[in-house]
């Protein structure tokens, strides 16, 4: 069992993303991670969905996948080199007199932004790959994380390659 | 200009559609009223599910796709069920429904029900139109979307005021659909082919297992030929049955659950198992692990999902299965003697052959089987489901494709008698039987009216043993006879007949089936045989649920 990151291409039709998902659910797959937007091509979005099983789930989830009329190409990346973003967008106490100054720091060293401040807080956003927004959130903790929004994760390959042109 | 009601029964006739089967409603009166004076053929059933499983029984008999047309909220979630049904047989059919108008569209209108939403896991695509405008290309990719490929069932929902507005309208010529999520892949790989052929000419003990996808492609002939050419005995599913004439001596029967010994016994000693348009499902397998345990297996399925889901394949081949046949057919240049395991195969078939008592008491074994002596091979039977389904399907010799209708994956009673009246609009030449239980009878009973009023000639042989036999069955033999549930009161059911204005009688004695069967068959119009049954018959061999299927218990009878 390992995380396989999906790329799938799927016509940009209202209720595509439900057919997506509702595979998932009644098919018994679980869904770690999910993000959709529109891509390169008109008419077209990619979803790319993150997803924890054996090859034979894995297989058979891409099966049902490409079973559906919406969706136009499934794409197993995981084993291409590849570059992978989230998003996330944190709310932390810092109070002015102590801890902010320690939050900003901490921001740069992540590259983080800082994106809005209160009166006792600071909102960073960062992006970046799983394990180093893990890290981010676990060291800001300490302060208190009033708030965390996290996109899903989406990825490309690296080089010319494209995922369309990828095995 | 034309509206949108009208663009659908145009477009419904452009596709060839002769015969709807349908339920009016409030959101649908502007269709009904474009029906009013169309050559289009509307069936009026008496229940929206009647209309499902017509349009089901009628795609299974011709081979075409089958239409059914409800109102929106009720009558679209009446045809849920039957929609199911043929998803799971990989039926073509379209079924059309009414919705509120779009500006309703949420709001918890009156009679108002997500029916795309409901039916996303039961459809293999479906619509809910918006526009006008786009109803002709839509109504042209469902055609194409349920008959191609893996076939199923595709959903449209209109709402009233699609229907309603007018537009300027001229059909595209008939230029194919383009889909680009959707091509589905028709020859078989030429290499893996070549594979298939290997491991055949390796083989000692081969058997092909064929499925209800030889029927849908109508690769009948093929597999037979398979058969003949090769000397590979075969062994079919409860949807492939007729694909091979049962009297083929290679021909082994049905596998599986209720199946034959010979072919269970054949399936466990096979060194290659050649499954052709069949998803080794559960009542074929038993226990998983345990099934063809020696064989290598070559599986050829226009479906690549069901490549590898619950077995592993040695050899998979992609493909419609007649295209893939005919392939493998030109490519036979050796043959090989299977002598010692026809001879094994032959000895099984004479040992265990299906029996059960015929000892002048009226079972209903006998029913099915003289049936099947008075219409030799010839006529349509559909069946309900349950006990009065297996026993069709083990003593009526089926000898052609498309005459066994039966719902086999969801397992629908109430399914038989409604899909008769669609085999008989599909092959209105033709004898259609509904060979029925008691219980499965009384889910769609309601449709004695439609077959009295249109005069359908659709005949029901009611195996009646006041009892839903088959879970009656399991209690007798896993629930220590606890009958929980299970028994029914009489009915007469010649009376309801008579009731809707259909002829009817009953019979109680062995003497009395084939002069009451002769009688059905002679008559006319539709016809309702009560049979009053041995009421605690079981349907044996059985393979106990879990079990390998080697492990039968049941049906030597001395």
């Amino acid at each position: 069992m390992k995380a396989h990151t999906l790329s799938v291409l799927v016509e940009n039709k209202a209720g595509v993303l439900s057919r997506v998902t509702g595979l998932f659910s009644r098919r018994g797959f679980n869904i770690e991670s999910l993000a959709v937007g529109v891509c390169e091509e008109p008419g077209m979005s990619r979803i790319t969905i993150v997803c924890i099983g054996d090859d034979a789930q894995i297989e058979q989830v891409m099966k049902q996948l490409n079973k559906l009329i919406d969706v136009i190409k499934v794409s197993d990346i995981t084993e291409n080199e590849r570059v992978e973003r989230e998003l996330a967008l944190i709310k932390v106490s810092a109070d002015p007199g102590t801890s902010r100054a320690e939050v900003m720091q901490l921001a740069t060293i992540f590259r983080a932004q800082i994106i809005d401040v209160g009166a006792k807080t600071v909102t960073l956003s960062v992006a970046g790959d799983t394990e180093k927004i893990d890290a981010l959130e676990k060291l800001l903790r300490q302060y208190g994380v009033k708030e965390l929004v996290r996109t899903g994760k989406i990825a490309i390959l690296r080089g010319t390659k494209t995922v369309k042109s990828a095995k | 200009m034309k509206t949108g009601a009208g663009i659908l029964i145009e477009g419904l006739q452009r596709e060839g559609v002769e015969t709807i089967f349908g339920y009016p409603g409030g959101v649908v009166l502007p269709i009904y009223d474009e029906l009013y004076e169309s050559s289009l053929r509307h069936i009026l059933v008496r229940h929206e599910q009647a209309a499902a499983h017509a349009a089901d029984g009628y795609a299974r008999a011709s081979g075409r796709v089958g239409v059914c047309l409800a109102t929106s909220g009720p009558g679209a979630c009446n045809l849920v069920t039957g929609i199911a049904t043929a998803y799971m047989d990989s039926v073509p059919i379209v079924a059309i429904t009414g919705q509120v108008p779009t500006s309703l569209l949420g709001n918890d209108a009156f009679q108002e029900s997500d029916i795309t939403g409901i039916t996303l896991p039961i459809t293999k695509h479906n619509y809910l139109v918006k526009r006008t405008e786009d109803l002709g290309h839509v109504l042209r990719e469902a055609f194409y979307i349920a008959g191609t490929g893996r076939k199923g069932p595709v959903l449209i929902d209109l709402p009233k005021d699609v229907s309603t507005k007018s537009i300027d309208y001229e059909f595209p010529e008939s230029e194919p659909v383009t889909l680009r999520g959707y091509q589905p892949t028709v020859r078989g790989h030429a290499r893996q082919i070549d594979k298939a052929l290997e491991l055949i000419l390796e083989a000692e003990r081969p058997l092909i297992y064929a499925g209800g996808g030889v029927i849908s492609s109508d690769a009948s002939a093929e597999l037979i030929s398979l058969v003949d050419t090769m000397g590979i005995p075969v062994t079919t599913t409860l949807m492939g049955l007729g694909a091979v004439p049962c009297d083929h001596p290679l021909n082994l029967g049905m596998l599986g659950m209720h199946g034959t010994r010979s072919a269970n016994y054949a399936v466990i000693e096979s060194d290659l198992l050649i499954a052709i348009g069949a998803r080794f499902d559960d009542r074929v397998t038993g226990k998983l692990d345990t099934f063809a345990p020696h064989a290598k297996v070559i599986h050829i399925d226009i479906d690549p999902a069901e490549i590898g889901k619950n077995k592993k394949v040695d050899v998979p081949i992609v493909g419609d299965t007649k295209s893939v046949l005919q392939d493998l057919l030109a490519k036979v240049r050796k043959k090989k003697e299977y002598d010692r395991w026809q001879a094994r195969i032959r000895g099984w078939k004479e040992k265990h052959p299906l029996t059960y008592r015929r000892d002048g008491v009226l079972r209903p074994q006998l029913v099915v089987e003289k049936l099947s002596e008075l219409l030799k091979g010839e006529g349509i039977i559909v069946s309900e489901v349950g006990q009065n389904q297996m026993w069709t399907a083990q003593y009526f010799c089926f000898r052609k494709p498309r005459t066994w209708i039966t719902s086999g994956g969801l397992g629908t009673m109430g399914y038989g008698f409604p899909a008769a009246m669609g085999a008989h609009f599909a092959c209105p030449d033709k004898v259609v039987f509904d060979i029925a239980g008691d219980g499965s009878f009384q889910m769609n009973i309601q449709e004695l009216s439609t077959v009295a009023c249109n005069n359908i000639p659709v005949k029901v042989a009611i195996l009646n043993n006041r009892f839903l036999g088959m879970v009656r069955q399991w209690q007798e033999l896993f629930h220590d006879r606890r009958y929980s549930f299970t028994e029914l009161p009489p009915v007469d059911f010649v009376k309801v007949a008579n009731a809707y204005g259909v002829e009817g009688i009953r019979v109680e004695s062995a003497d009395d089936v084939v002069p009451a069967l002769k009688a059905a068959i002679d008559t006319d119009g539709p016809f309702v045989l009560d049979f009053r049954v041995e009421r605690e018959e079981n349907v044996f061999p059985m393979v106990p649920a879990g079990a390998a299927i080697n492990e039968m218990i049941g049906g030597n009878v001395e």
